[in-house]
């Protein structure tokens, strides 16, 4: 009986080795098998989508799993970091040659202007509690991208042009560029993301949230989470690090944008792209991986991004079963019944291991 | 002329508003959750109204009914199967169990029913009425439009306070567990609510539709979600409020079109949701909870 | 003076006074108690004193300084730290963790010291380690230190909750109804460890409890609350035999 209530908690440090050691893996694989020629290039199509979906689900787990707050306006931030990140490469493009000191620029610009939205977001929506913030995140979500639909910037000799909802009133001089072109979005952005940028990516914000969480700062968050009244009686400044924990995960929601965004040659804010379907997707890797589990969240983002292409047939499904597992993963963990089903497997797990043992 | 068209207009889409939110409010109340998928019941609804009307020919009245009908028991279905038992889950898990329901019927009806565009006749063929000397025309859609709002609301005033029924849902939302102590069937009373909001889910989406007569899929989570930041406007679990926060609702985003942009006019809209939670989290005629320490 | 200096204090819910005029004057290092029958507002006053609620009229001064309306955070740095009377644990995090986070203003480094992992990070992590098993020894947990704080026994949880608060290195100390639901056995031990608290940390104290051998067996001064107002006050040994708190305690 002790030993039920003996339930230790696992050490931190190796748990992020193994999941860094699991990336690096991956990598390597990656790479061995494009240089057999043993991948399609339809799978290597898939490579950096893959690592934007598991940064911004890495993202995304710091909001939900550690903050304990629901945002489904993810796909948002995603947004704003794809379309300032591309704008900046844009811009820049004609005065910087080399492509990794662009794409870091941008990556700096795209993850900035994401933390700044985060920030000018977080202040009024974090006040608020649970169903309102995630309604409050999704309003937000879609009010950017109604704006940049409707933002028209472009640049001459005679500098920049700007306009909103009216792209003709813009008259361009004969070598002007548009930067952003209303609906239709910003246009051939350089090729600048690689399957390697990504992943040195993953690793890095993976190193931020794991280093995050087992900080000071991070306690912060999680007992603001677990109690907020007995986080303020014990002096936790409920704001700053509700505010600090949002900002952060915006910002690695922007991050990926920008990696997105380099993929593409063209990058529009439609629905498709950065809209409500991208933050629920984005929702199901992190309930899939496990709210709370960075490896998780990246697993589940791999897997669930190959097994339609896998199974061809899965893909007119695939939404479906996406909605059925988010049910189906809450119904497992909360439901009486099926509580009560998992303590009795346990139990009897025990049981034949204790035997085993004598 | 323009403006009091506008505002018409814009009464008649807020009645709208008025009649889902009342599914967002009540819900609320009671079981203390947001129910994502209500917005998509309401698309449900539509297809109904549709499939049965164009299908099989059937007078619009038998098509509305068979509508509200199928609703109810989706209502119903939906409450037993994904909500119930997470009764005692954190609100997150709840949250998402919502987003995930909302989620199922929106793919689920595009596999069923297909990604394109229906075109939705109107069920109301009665002639519009012309006022001013033909200057200013309302047509019949609108004018059925705020009658059923004003028809439901006070309906539902009056089951509230009258009857058994309507006074256990009172009492759950007061207090779920003293309720179930009194003696009142806090299950039935929960299911109940979700019948009637799903009910009025129906009749909203028919009157929806027929104003703006495109269905896809996807028809039912923006009038849901405009809806729900109505329900909040107006001061979430308050029946009266429901009203006042869909008519406004519904005034700002027709005249917001109308005068700063169409293309703009959602993001109109949930800039007001934000401002409203910033200034009166509480709503308009909203209570103040207290967190028990 | 006094440590912790209460006048005239009250607050309304709604219509109802919860409490009315109260008061309460202790003095440092005191093992005060603060008793009444249910619903007397014992933990309303607590709330207040913490900045949970703000009385609508009255003076709170800690040590010399006003703390009235103050926020609970504030409240909590100028020196007053508590516990709950419903169990309010970091429930998915470590017993240790529990006291670290008790530590947060005691120890600190920026945000950005702790994902660039400087050396500073390193220094206070293991100074507040040590700081925490210090405490949590005290309390007999530091066998448990790695234990989900959710999965230990309930005495211990309501230990663990005391030397949270005592990590944030308080003044006064405000306990609500420390030994709810422990066994005889536990509730000696804890009266032990309460005094040894005091003795060792210099600490105030004052504690809402209805386990009356707890009160007679450490509380040197009482207040008594009823219907939100002081009914007496004064030595443990006068209070208790005080007609009217015998009246109010046991009916007519």
């Amino acid at each position: 009986m002790a030993k039920t209530t003996k339930k230790l908690i696992k050490k931190s440090t190796g748990n992020q080795l193994i999941t860094c050691g699991m990336v690096a893996a991956v990598y390597i694989a990656v790479q061995i098998m494009i240089a057999a020629g043993a991948m399609s290039s339809l799978m290597q199509g898939l490579l950096v989508p893959m690592c934007t979906y598991s940064i911004v689900a890495i993202g995304l787990n710091l909001c939900v799993g550690y903050l304990g707050e629901l945002s489904i306006g993810h796909a948002g931030f995603m947004c704003v970091g794809a379309f300032s990140g591309a704008f900046c490469t844009k811009l820049l493009a004609g005065t910087i040659s080399n492509s990794v000191l662009l794409f870091v620029l941008a990556l700096l610009v795209g993850t900035a202007m994401a933390a700044l939205f985060g920030f000018l977001v977080g202040i009024p929506v974090l006040r608020l509690r649970g169903d309102y913030l995630a309604i409050v995140t999704l309003a937000f979500g879609e009010i950017i991208k109604n704006i940049i639909n409707v933002l028209y910037i472009a640049k001459d000799t005679d500098g920049f042009h700007f306009a909103i909802s009216d792209g003709n009133s813009i008259r361009l001089s004969e070598e002007g560029v548009w930067l952003i072109n209303g609906a239709k979005g910003i246009t051939k952005i350089p090729h600048l993301s690689s399957f390697t940028a990504g992943v040195i990516l993953i690793l890095l914000f993976l190193l931020v949230v794991f280093n995050l969480v087992h900080s000071r700062s991070g306690r912060a968050i999680m007992a603001i989470r677990d109690n907020r009244i007995a986080a303020e009686s014990v002096g936790i400044n409920i704001t700053k690090f509700k505010l600090m924990a949002f900002t952060i995960s915006a910002a690695i929601a922007g991050a990926g944008g920008v990696l997105y965004a380099h993929n593409l040659s063209t990058v529009t804010a439609t629905p498709a792209n950065f809209g409500y379907n991208m933050s629920i997707m984005i929702l199901v890797f992190v309930v899939l991986g496990g709210i709370g589990s960075f490896r998780g969240s990246i697993i589940a983002a791999v897997l669930l991004t190959l097994l339609p292409e896998v199974l061809r047939g899965l893909s007119d499904y695939r939404m479906l079963i996406y909605s059925i597992v988010l049910i189906a993963v809450m119904l497992f963990n909360w439901a009486p019944k099926c509580i009560e089903f998992r303590q009795k497997v346990m139990a009897r797990l025990k049981k034949s291991s204790g035997k085993g043992e004598a | 002329m323009n403006f009091l068209t506008y505002l018409i207009n814009g009464i008649s889409l807020g009645s709208v508003y008025a009649i889902i939110a009342l599914g967002y409010t009540m819900v609320y109340g009671i079981a203390k959750m947001l129910n994502f998928a209500h917005g998509d019941v309401i698309m449900i609804g539509c297809y109904v109204v549709f499939l049965v009307m164009s299908g099989q020919g059937l007078h619009p009245v038998v098509a509305v009914l068979l509508s509200i009908i199928i609703c109810t028991l989706l209502g119903i279905a939906i409450e037993k199967i994904a909500y119930k038992p997470l009764r005692r889950a954190t609100p997150l898990a709840v949250l998402i169990t919502a987003i995930g329901v909302s989620y199922f019927l929106q793919n689920g009806a595009l596999l069923l029913f297909g990604a394109d565009t229906k075109s939705f006749s109107s069920v109301i063929t009665l002639p519009a009425l012309k006022l001013a000397g033909g200057k200013l025309t309302i047509s019949s859609t609108t004018i059925v439009t705020v009658l059923v709002c004003i028809i439901i609301m006070i309906a539902l005033t009056l089951f509230i306070r009258k009857t058994k029924a309507g006074r256990a849902m009172l009492a759950v939302s007061e207090d779920k567990d003293a309720a179930q102590l009194m003696g009142v069937n806090v299950n039935a009373t929960i299911s109940l609510t979700f019948a009637i909001g799903s009910g009025l889910a129906a009749i909203a989406g028919v009157l929806f539709c027929s104003a703006y007569p495109t269905l896809t899929p996807y028809t039912g989570s923006m009038p849901g979600i405009k809806a729900f930041t109505a329900a909040v406007f107006g001061g979430i679990g308050s029946v009266p409020g429901a009203l006042i926060g869909g008519i406004l609702l519904g005034i700002i985003e027709i005249l917001g079109r109308a005068y700063i942009s169409s293309q703009l006019s959602d993001a109109i809209v949930f800039a007001v949701l934000i401002i409203v939670l910033l200034v009166k989290p509480t709503g308009i005629l909203g209570k103040k909870i207290h967190e028990k320490v | 003076m006094a440590l912790l200096e209460v006048k005239n204090l009250g607050i309304s819910f709604g219509g109802l006074r919860a409490v009315d005029g109260f008061h309460i004057s202790i003095e440092k290092g005191r093992l005060y108690g603060l008793i009444g029958p249910n619903g007397a507002g014992k933990t309303t006053v607590f709330n207040m004193l913490t900045g949970v609620y703000t009385p609508d009229c009255g003076v709170i001064r800690l040590d010399g300084t006003e703390i009235t309306g103050k926020k609970t955070i504030d409240i909590n740095k100028a020196g007053i730290a508590r516990t709950f009377q419903n169990i309010r644990l970091f429930k998915d995090q470590s017993v240790l963790d529990n006291v670290k986070i008790g530590l947060h203003n005691e120890m600190t480094y920026s945000t950005l010291t702790g994902i660039l992992r400087l050396p500073r990070y390193r220094k206070v992590e293991a100074d507040m380690n040590e700081k925490a098993m210090e405490l949590l020894k005290v309390f007999h947990l530091d066998e448990k230190a790695e234990y989900l704080s959710s999965n230990l026994p309930y005495g211990d949880q309501r230990k663990l909750e005391i030397a949270r608060a005592l990590a944030t290195n308080p003044k006064l100390l405000l306990l609500d109804e420390p030994a709810a639901g422990m066994n005889p056995n536990e509730t000696k031990e804890l009266m032990e460890t309460i005094h040894f608290v005091r003795d060792t940390f210099d600490m105030t104290v004052l504690l809402i409890e209805h386990d009356m051998k707890l009160v007679f067996g450490i509380c040197e001064e009482l207040t008594v609350l009823n219907f939100g107002q002081v009914l007496a006050e004064g030595s443990t040994s006068s209070v208790l035999n005080d007609p009217q708190v015998i009246k109010a305690y046991l009916g007519e």
